[in-house]
């Protein structure tokens, strides 16, 4: 067997102490393959974003054992390490800088990592993204939703990363954009070979991307499944069963028979 | 309770003034509707939202129509006092996030003793709040009562602004987008109380939604906006047989965990959607 692109080991995260302590994360573990999407699915306060900001490094207070590209994760990443973990976040308004030029968006992180031929680079993104020339000069708030999450993606590609953590990258988006932008993904995993980590509340989406996936509840991975597993209803924790019917829409007899979790 | 129809909605248009010229947003809509769950349906910028807000008075657009009638009596030019005999206490609005259309500097019981100021009053209108908070299914109307927005969950905060828009016991729902900001199981519970309250208030619904697939298993008909126009009229159980290659686009755009595909299919925009419909 290869060794695992993504290796987490009872990853715990908490907040705050004391009475007002909330155990954010209780002991997870997973691994993932070099090439693998793997997908993490959970309702609002699952702890499902939670570990994707550990992964990314955005969240100091972890405790655990995680490694990327077989190199442990410590509290201070060299910045080597850091340029080969990006992440895509979820809301395309917020996730852009307003008044900095797309050529500035994907220029700054290649400035940061002291990367040359910028020009090339930003251009090349652009155009692997599906974006013309033409938008490099615009600003974010003269672009679509989807055009939006586009930038997103080629600024998170731009530093060549091996490992792209994919936070909701589709729930801000209509369906049939939604479509273009997983398509993009999917395509772009194949061309690189890519290693993602997708979250989302939506099993469809998770289905579509992923082969193996963690269901979480209250910083609980309540189960491990196949995309397989998923379409064919072979789930055995009863909480992932009601997620799975809730996916198929609505339903009185189902509905009355939800239990709380 | 009379046979005709709750509202009748005849060529409406709205318009809005920006610096670059006219945006003509919603462009001849025509419908009418019972006592039923009617969705409509379509993405962002397709004029559903305004279509929704101009029944209530509520866009800042230019709004034109032959008709726009409500049992029968005109909304057209209303007088700011005949909209408050309408507004909250005929037809009550639902809208898409709790975190932002809930007053977060008043209890939700306050809030919900403002929804039925002229209606009921005192030790009646308590009563008739925390009958109401339950009958949207929360189990402790009590603490629901004294509580702040910021102490609810969303499905809780979107239950209680359920509560408040019925507290009037309007005759119309508009709801728009009521349930995308929730989970998945608490955004099907939310629709569940919504289809009760459809059943044994005999109230009309009108659903604003950009969720094809939700809409086929909740409402009775369907209204597919595209550019500002109704491109498809479907009955809900018959989605499926939609001819409209704009409607069979956004069927079979999503992701399905039953029939998984290597690529998804992407719509193709035909320039012709954008024309007229006769």
């Amino acid at each position: 067997m290869t060794e695992p692109m993504i290796e987490i080991e009872n990853l715990s995260i908490s907040f705050g102490h004391g009475a007002d302590r909330v155990d954010a994360v209780k002991t997870v573990s997973f691994s993932v393959a070099p090439g693998e999407s793997y997908g993490l699915v959970g309702e609002s306060g699952s702890g499902k974003s939670t570990i994707l900001r550990a992964l990314a490094g955005l969240n100091p207070f972890w405790s655990g054992h995680m490694a990327i590209a077989g190199q442990k994760l410590t509290g201070k990443r060299p910045r080597a390490l850091r340029r080969l973990v990006q992440m895509v976040f979820q809301d395309p308004f917020g996730s852009l800088h307003p008044k900095h030029t797309v050529d500035r968006i994907l220029s700054e992180p290649l400035a940061i990592h002291g990367f040359e031929d910028v020009e090339t680079r930003v251009r090349a993104a652009l155009e692997r993204v599906g974006l013309g020339p033409s938008f490099r000069f615009r600003y974010p708030h003269q672009l679509s939703g989807g055009q939006r999450q586009r930038v997103a993606i080629a600024r998170a590609l731009i530093l060549e990363p091996k490992v792209v953590l994919l936070d909701e990258p589709t729930s801000a988006l209509d369906v049939s954009i939604q479509a273009e932008v997983l398509n993009l993904l999917t395509d772009l995993r194949q061309q690189l070979g890519l290693t993602y980590v997708l979250v989302s509340h939506d099993l469809g989406v998770v289905a579509h991307m992923c082969k193996r996936l963690s269901i979480m509840r209250t910083g609980d991975v309540v189960e491990t499944a196949t995309a397989d597993d998923l379409s064919e209803g072979r789930l055995l924790h009863a909480y992932s069963r009601q997620l799975l019917i809730a996916s198929r829409g609505y339903d009185t007899a189902a509905i009355a028979a939800f239990g709380d979790f | 309770m009379d046979k005709g129809p709750i509202l009748e909605v005849d060529k409406l248009n709205i318009r809005f003034n920006t610096p670059v010229g006219e945006v003509h947003a919603v462009r001849d809509v025509s419908f009418s509707m019972g006592r039923e769950k009617l969705a409509i349906v379509g993405e962002s910028g397709s004029g559903k939202s305004q279509t929704g807000r101009a029944i209530l008075g509520l866009t800042p657009g230019k709004v034109t129509a032959d008709k726009l009638a409500f049992h029968g009596h005109s909304l057209l030019n209303l007088t700011p006092p005949q909209w408050r005999e309408i507004r909250g206490k005929r037809i009550a609005m639902v809208m898409q996030d709790p975190k932002y259309s809930l007053n977060p500097v008043m209890t939700i019981g306050d809030q919900l003793l403002e929804a039925a100021r002229g209606i009921k009053q005192g030790a009646e209108a308590r009563q008739h709040a925390l009958g109401m908070l339950a009958s949207v299914r929360i189990r402790d109307p009590e603490r629901v009562y004294r509580a702040w927005p910021h102490e609810l969950s969303g499905g809780m905060g979107q239950r209680a602004m359920i509560a408040m828009m019925l507290m009037a016991e309007p005759e119309l729902l508009i709801a728009d987008e009521p349930t995308s900001a929730l989970d998945v199981t608490v955004r099907l519970q939310v629709l569940a109380i919504l289809d009760d309250l459809v059943k044994t208030r005999h109230m009309g619904l009108i659903f604003i939604s950009h969720d094809l697939n939700l809409v086929r298993t909740f409402c009775d008909r369907v209204l597919v906006m595209y550019a500002g126009q109704v491109l498809e009229r479907l009955t809900a159980s018959e989605l499926e047989q939609a001819k409209h290659p704009y409607t069979r686009g956004l069927l079979v755009c999503p992701p399905e965990i039953d029939h998984r595909r290597q690529r998804l299919p992407v719509l193709q925009r035909d320039p012709s959607w954008m024309e007229p419909v006769s």
